[in-house]
């Protein structure tokens, strides 16, 4: 018995080695085999006069269900099925994992809906799934989150990423009064969304008008609340002369407003970026946060909602400078990569907050 | 464990021959005849009611294609299941095949990003993933460690090696040939052929557990494993092996899995083991060792697969989806034990044909 068994391995490690060398030469990065079928997506004519057809099906998929940021965007685009006479329905999986979605969007796809309304929580796990659902007839919108661009019609952007950046650095210097150091704290040292913020927020702040600010350091609180909390405190020991914080993301925010609330720098030190109302509302009365933005969710959804509707009423097909209306915000126009960009972001301080829920 | 624990000193126990396959006695007609009698019998039957009940009542379900993607959903969860069967039969159990499946998944994307062709990436994960199992189960065996805290260990620890080697990256550019490849139907069919794989080693394992002297010694493992160490197998090195397969299968399906999504992530699978887990249970094998059959953990897989699907075809949310799910699972352990007490309560008038 043992004998066989040793006679095994060695024979399984021979196989192994063999096959190794043997498959040299092979399929490499770089090889130039393009990792993606841009298929599905009809070349068919706009025509901006026609008629959006009574009960499209219009599916929202968010990253996952239970979320409050995207019950709230998804509120936005049941209001816009509604207006335009749709059928609306979410689903979504309980975890925001990049699989999960998968068989969700089979699922839609299989039972014929028109438009598929997603957030992606992997931009390349859901690919494969979103062009086979657009093969067999649905248009694909997302939003929040992109999928690659060769696997949907439409994107839906919270907003420019300048835009977004801009805000921030205004807010920070307003609050700061024109001149002293701040630092980030950021999500993940990988983010995409967060680290091209940075960099066109560093980029800002080089122009004249803010010459009196300087950088002096970029934490990461991983998007978890405990690690964002004490990135927060870290920073305010480690740089004794701080005059503000800037943090680009809901959970940092949180977070950091939560130690600097309860901390003898409060009201020293200026704490802005990216946040819900729901969230900061406590912050911002006590005074401890003085502004910060964000887009409006459920202004998203709507416009995801009528984004799809459009385009697959075939008002657009997706091309660079068509044009359609979204109902209450107005007129968009596609730019490049079929990409819409929402707007700029809402700025929430003590005296609008009461007015948001989510 | 109640009425089921089974008579130690002999490696084919009485109470077996009730509910059990007994391998141990008699050729292969008998061992077919009392699995027909058995818990897999009834999740065969449960599979095709709630096949046929779903094809009636809910739209879209009984298609070729919504047939492929069911497949698909449930693929790796199938492979994996395989030698967990015959892991948890001799009694062990193996939780870190989830966390093996994510950390072949990050070492191929990382061997990818290094330049390595796929030709030699992919037999280079599988023999990793046997490492991985292999060191379960020399812990196990040598060490003489239960595998329960064992492999809660491994699945924490080859899920943090996971992250140290991709960190929260993910790898996504692996060539469309390989990735469309891996969820392509049969020509002229909806079947994709993970299917084909899937029955080839289910056929082997199959075999392997039922037909051969090895897989009886499983069955004897998992009833009395000092019997069995005193009546001449070599109980460690079979538990070595099994753990060797169970990597083994699971890095093959981690392979599997990235190229399916295209993205090679080090929390792939997160929680896996859990699904694979309770397909196996529900497929009738005894979480205390001894019992159980393969075709009924194919049926347990295929089962919580297509309840998944019609309900989802249905439009049942997520969380009611995780409940009937739950709920199925502990009926399906609750169930057989209460009617094992009820029948051994009642005087029995005469013993059944």
């Amino acid at each position: 018995m043992r004998k066989r068994i040793r006679y095994g391995v060695t024979a399984a490690a021979l196989a192994g080695v063999m096959l190794a060398a043997s498959a040299c030469g092979g399929t490499t990065r770089g090889d130039g085999d393009g990792s993606g079928s841009g298929s599905g997506g009809s070349e068919a004519e706009a025509d901006p006069n026609a008629e959006i057809p009574e009960g499209l099906k219009i599916s929202f998929l968010p990253k996952q269900l239970n979320n409050p940021y995207f019950t709230v965007a998804d509120s936005g685009g049941k209001e816009a099925v509604e207006e335009l006479g749709g059928e609306f329905k979410e689903v979504g999986p309980s975890e925001a994992n990049a699989s999960s979605q998968v068989s969700y969007i089979n699922t839609l796809s299989q039972q014929g809906s028109d438009v598929i309304v997603t957030a992606a929580n992997d931009p390349n796990a859901v690919c494969g799934a979103l062009n086979q659902a657009r093969q067999a007839g649905s248009v694909v919108v997302t939003f929040d989150s992109d999928a690659s661009p060769e696997c949907r019609d439409l994107f839906i952007s919270q907003a420019s990423a300048e835009g977004i950046a801009t805000i921030q650095v205004e807010m920070i210097a307003e609050q700061i009064g024109g001149e002293g150091e701040i630092a980030f704290l950021s999500a993940t040292p990988n983010a995409t969304n967060q680290n091209a913020w940075l960099k066109l927020m560093e980029e800002e702040l080089k122009k004249d008008e803010y010459s009196g600010i300087e950088v002096v350091d970029t934490v990461y609180g991983n998007d978890d609340d405990q690690k964002s909390f004490n990135e927060m405190q870290g920073l305010l020991q480690t740089h004794p002369d701080l005059a503000g914080v800037i943090s680009p993301t809901t959970v940092g925010l949180a977070a950091a407003a939560r130690y600097l609330g309860s901390s003898d720098y409060k009201g020293e030190v200026a704490l802005t970026g990216l946040g819900t109302p729901n969230q900061m509302r406590e912050y911002v009365k006590d005074g401890t946060v003085e502004e910060f933005a964000l887009w409006k969710p459920s202004d998203l959804g709507y416009l995801a909602a009528y984004a799809g509707a459009s385009q697959s009423a075939g008002r657009i097909t997706g091309e660079k400078g068509q044009t359609f209306k979204a109902g209450r915000l107005g007129e968009y126009e596609i730019g490049a990569d079929g990409e819409i960009v929402l707007g700029p972001p809402t700025v929430f301080n003590k005296d609008n907050i009461d007015d948001f829920d989510f | 464990m109640g009425p089921e624990v089974d008579t130690p000193g002999t490696s084919a126990p009485p109470s077996a021959a009730r509910s059990a396959p007994e391998p141990q006695r008699g050729p292969a007609p008998s061992v077919l005849r009392s699995l027909l009698r058995t818990r897999e019998a009834s999740v065969l039957g449960a599979l095709a009611v709630s096949v046929l009940a779903a094809s009636f009542m809910v739209e879209g379900f009984a298609t070729g294609r919504n047939a492929g993607f069911l497949v698909l959903d449930v693929a790796a969860i199938a492979l994996i299941a395989l030698p967990m069967t015959l892991v948890v039969i001799t009694g062990e159990i193996d939780l870190s095949v989830a966390s093996t499946l994510g950390l072949t998944s990050a070492v191929m994307g990382q061997l990818w990003v290094l330049g390595l062709p796929l030709e030699t990436i992919v037999p280079l994960c599988v023999l990793f993933g046997a490492l991985l199992g292999a060191l379960n189960g020399v812990l196990v065996t040598v060490a003489g460690l239960p595998s329960l805290a064992v492999t809660i260990g491994t699945m924490a620890m080859y899920r943090g090696l996971a992250y140290a080697v991709l960190g929260d990256r993910a790898v996504a550019d692996f060539p469309f040939t390989w990735t469309g490849g891996a969820t392509s139907r049969l020509p002229g069919t909806d079947i994709p052929w993970i299917a084909v794989l899937i029955l080839v080693l289910a056929a082997l394992f199959g075999l392997l557990l039922h037909a051969t002297p090895i897989g009886r010694s499983l069955y004897a493992i998992g009833n009395n494993d000092e019997a069995t160490r005193f009546s001449g197998i070599s109980v460690r090195w079979t538990k070595l092996w099994l753990f060797v397969a169970s990597g083994t299968v699971a890095a093959g399906a981690g392979v599997f899995w990235t190229l399916q999504y295209g993205s090679a992530r080090a929390d792939n699978a997160y929680g896996l083991e859990l699904s694979v887990v309770a397909a196996v249970l529900l497929g009738g094998v005894s979480i205390f060792g001894g019992r159980g059959a393969l075709p009924g953990v194919l049926a347990g897989v295929l089962l919580l697969g297509t309840i998944r699907n019609a309900l989802m075809l249905a439009d049942v949310s997520s969380d009611v989806l995780d409940i009937v799910t739950g709920l199925l699972l502990v009926v399906s352990v609750v169930l057989p034990t209460t009617l094992a007490r009820v029948r051994e309560r009642r005087p029995r008038p005469a013993p059944p044909s």
